[in-house]
């Protein structure tokens, strides 16, 4: 969350703003970030910054993989096993749900 | 807002100018810079507007980077890195006297090796003559980037093309530390349960190859070879998976030819 701090103000001062209103971070169902633990950290880590009182959204990505054998993309909501829907053929081809990035910034 | 209503002044760092309404606001006129940011005119007190600014940026925290930092340097000396990861006693050290002893006669190998304490590991390995370094990482459970640094820091590279990385005995937080490694090596061996891929998902998920180690005593345990075969390709397809025991030999050849494969990329 330090990082993630750290990268909103300088977003914050390359834009002039002296106060952020609002952040959206992007966090991947699999990225291994607790989006409740996301909450509680930037609190503390805000805190006496141009970002403190800010909101924070957090917008979860659900994890997406592709099956090497017919080739559909779907969405592996079942834990660390990413069995095809269509063919049952298992998959380690993860296409969307590590992400952790800042999406949007608002700021005055 | 009055800030809205603003009229444009004629600022050189912008090159487009946009209408776009945010909610509840009447269209005002936006700027848009060159990098693709855009924000609602300046004030008249000075005071900027609301900006809102659409992103894609990675979140990467210091271990993120400093891994990034390790994998261009073992990739600009031609270095294939390896980070081997299991639990405590599934035979890291083994395999690596063995390989260290057999590989390392005709491609020069060196080691970082890391445990909490003492340099036990690093005495085993060095009776093959390999470079090895030993870091001691006092209470944490895994290496991070920075620790390998150093440890390779110490090491002597020249000529060196396989490097390996022995991390903490630990299936669950060495998932989440990158090290900057080009291949990750999860080992598993026949005196764990079957199982162990289902309970501790994460590692087994971003390893890059998988090792069963201890098939030599696979039977006189009733381990379940093919079971556990089964266990870690649903949770990892993607990973090659080779059987063996450091202590025959058995299953090493493949191991072998894996590491031959890596050592492709040549030193520029």
């Amino acid at each position: 969350m330090e990082s993630a701090m750290a990268a909103v103000l300088e977003q914050a001062r390359a834009h002039g703003a002296r106060k952020v209103h609002r952040i959206v971070i992007r966090v991947g169902a699999l990225s291994g970030v607790e989006p409740e633990a996301l909450q509680f950290a930037f609190e503390i880590v805000a805190r006496d910054t141009a970002a403190e009182g800010a909101e924070l959204v957090i917008d979860t990505v659900p994890a997406v993989a592709r099956c090497p054998d017919c080739e559909l993309e779907f969405e592996a909501s079942s834990g660390f096993i990413f069995a095809c829907p269509r063919c049952s053929r298992l998959s380690g081809d993860l296409r969307k749900g590590r992400e952790l990035e800042l999406s949007q910034i608002e700021m005055s | 807002m009055s800030r809205e209503t603003e009229s444009v002044p004629p600022a050189e760092d912008f090159d487009t100018f946009a209408v776009k309404p945010m909610d509840g606001r009447p269209s005002a006129v936006w700027r848009t810079h060159s990098d693709g940011t855009s924000h609602a005119p300046v004030a008249a007190d000075d005071r900027p507007a609301l900006q809102r600014i659409d992103l894609q940026l990675p979140i990467l925290d210091k271990n993120d980077r400093l891994a990034a930092r390790n994998r261009a340097f073992f990739r600009s000396r031609g270095i294939a890195a390896l980070n081997l990861v299991s639990s405590p006693g599934s035979g890291k050290t083994a395999l690596l006297e063995r390989t260290l002893d057999e590989l390392g006669r005709t491609a020069k190998c060196a080691v970082v090796v890391g445990d909490l304490e003492t340099d036990n590991d690093a005495q085993r390995l060095r009776r093959s003559h390999a470079p090895v370094a030993q870091i001691t990482t006092g209470t944490a459970c895994h290496l991070d980037a920075e620790m390998v640094a150093r440890g390779v820091e110490a090491l002597d590279l020249e000529g060196v093309r396989i490097l390996f990385i022995e991390n903490v005995g630990n299936l669950v937080c060495p998932a989440s530390f990158d090290l900057g490694e080009a291949v990750r090596v999860v080992l598993l061996s026949t005196t764990e349960g079957e199982d162990k891929p289902l309970k501790y998902p994460p590692i087994f998920k971003s390893a890059h190859v998988v090792l069963m180690t201890k098939i030599d005593v696979a039977e006189v345990l009733g381990f379940d070879r093919a079971a556990a075969a089964r266990n870690i390709r649903a949770i990892a397809p993607q990973a090659r998976l080779i059987e063996l025991s450091a202590r025959t030999g058995e299953g090493m050849g493949a191991w072998y030819e894996f590491l031959r494969s890596q050592t492709g990329g040549a030193p520029r």
